[in-house]
């Protein structure tokens, strides 16, 4: 009895060891021949298990901001068809914590699923642990060809194949 | 004993093992879906002649450049109406996401014309299933100088139009609009014309590739008296897309390329092959680069 207790304990524990997304910010940045492409989204979700390593996150496509009105458009319904892909996510864990409070560099496995394509990465980045808060930066690329995103041939100067994304998340104790 | 351990064990292990599921869940449980707007009903701020209920958003400003040549079937020595040309010079601007100023100026009938769009209601899912802009505008003729018609005032130059665009995307291929307009001209010939005049308007757009797509554009005229000497315009054209640039080239009967031109004032039956080549291209620019892009 004492046992289950201490196991429905230490379940509880690991519960508790959920974090949340309190602020974000998700940028890609595109360079081509004409024009660099940059955009911004602070909408995304998350939550991120500590106990065991184990993230989720969502990321609203119609909601990255872009310079010019436009291209916002043209991105969301040429590109990433967000009305029909409105969500890209990722799914998986993060190996590699210490629970030390530093910053330490950690992998990120899982998949991700972009503009409805599912694709197996792994994404090193930054994980900083502090009293209450736990932030994380990462930069990697995005193929767009991965992920079935086609650019006309007419917009090949524009447009990069190759796109650099870089995310910085902090995440506050989940409360519910 | 033994079950009170294997038990929970389990329950942790299943725990754990579809922690990452039910993490899922439990964040999709979170989102909240606000129904975000049905955006590119269509390409450009025209379908073919007339508006395409669209506004532009806060800070962009387009300048069109519109061109109709002379009937194809004018005959080789006028190299198939090439040799003729009318010209509309245009800009747009978009005070907010949802209200568009503009103005231009056609070589037919030296028109200056200005222009107010406002988009009254936007198709959103679950929303509303159709986007409602509201179009109004005074086109000024100037084509009679002062010296040849000294009576003339600058109210007989006067025309308006407001007119009501009501689009409906149906799927990212097919948009349609129906277009209900009110076009008074303050002088026309009282023998064959009205001065008010009523039509109802329909056009489509339908996306062949993602950059290309078909258009088609038609008012019918309801109030005609019997001996009007104009004929109601039809528009059939394609439409290249390539980022800050529309490109539009089309088949229509009207030369006009402001409201009261084209609703009340086209010649030719498009159908007894009296139509001209045209084009319209268009280049957006960005006048508010806010950085939206880089703030938290």
């Amino acid at each position: 009895m004492r046992t289950l207790l201490f196991i429905l304990i230490s379940v509880q524990c690991t519960l508790a060891q959920k974090y949340k997304l309190d602020k974000s910010l998700v940028s890609f940045f595109s360079s081509a021949p004409i024009e660099d492409i940059r955009a911004g989204n602070t909408k995304s979700n998350s939550i991120f298990n500590l106990a065991n390593g184990e993230i989720v996150i969502s990321i609203p496509i119609n909601q990255f901001q872009f310079d010019k009105a436009l291209m916002q458009q043209h991105f969301n319904e040429k590109y990433m068809e967000s009305g029909k892909y409105p969500r890209a996510t990722f799914q998986g864990k993060i190996s590699g914590i210490e629970k030390v409070q530093y910053q330490q560099e950690v992998l990120a496995i899982g998949i991700m699923n972009i503009h409805g394509v599912n694709q197996a990465i792994e994404i090193p980045g930054q994980l900083t642990l502090n009293k209450d808060q736990i932030d994380m930066k990462a930069v990697f690329k995005v193929i767009l060809d991965d992920y079935k995103i086609k650019i006309p041939a007419i917009m090949w100067k524009n447009i990069a194949e190759e796109i650099e994304v870089t995310v910085n998340f902090i995440y506050k104790p989940y409360e519910n | 004993m033994k079950i009170s351990i294997v038990l929970p064990l389990m329950i942790f292990n299943s725990i754990a093992l579809f922690a990452q599921d039910d993490l899922m869940k439990l964040l999709e449980a979170e989102l909240k879906e606000e129904p975000s707007e049905i955006i590119q009903t269509f390409d450009g701020s025209r379908v073919v002649n007339g508006h395409a209920a669209k506004a532009l958003s806060k800070g962009e400003l387009e300048f069109l450049i519109m061109h109709r040549f002379g009937r194809i079937n004018s005959g080789a020595y006028n190299l198939f109406g090439l040799d003729q040309a009318f010209i509309r010079l245009g800009f747009e601007y978009g005070i907010t996401d949802n209200m568009s100023i503009g103005l231009g100026r056609s070589s037919f009938d030296k028109s200056y014309d200005f222009y107010f769009k406002d988009k009254l209601i936007s198709q959103r899912k679950n929303v509303s299933p159709v986007t409602v802009t509201l179009f109004s505008s005074l086109a000024i003729n100037s084509s009679q100088r002062k010296i040849d018609f000294p009576d003339i005032t600058f109210n007989d130059r006067l025309a308006f139009t407001n007119q009501l665009l009501i689009a409906r995307k149906f799927n990212s291929k097919l948009s349609l609009q129906l277009m209900p307009v009110f076009v008074h001209t303050n002088v026309v010939d009282q023998d064959s014309e009205f001065n008010s005049l009523f039509a109802l308007g329909f056009a489509g757009r339908y996306k062949l590739t993602k950059s290309l797509a078909l258009t088609a554009e038609y008012y019918n005229r309801l109030n005609v008296k019997q001996n009007s000497v104009y004929n109601n315009p039809v528009a059939i054209g394609i439409d290249i897309e390539t980022g800050g640039h529309v490109f539009q080239i089309h088949v229509t009967n009207a030369f006009g390329m402001i409201e009261r031109a084209i609703i009340a004032e086209t010649t030719g039956h498009f159908f007894r092959g009296d139509f001209n080549l045209g084009f319209n291209i268009s280049r957006s620019f960005q006048l508010n680069k806010q950085k939206r892009s880089k703030s938290w």
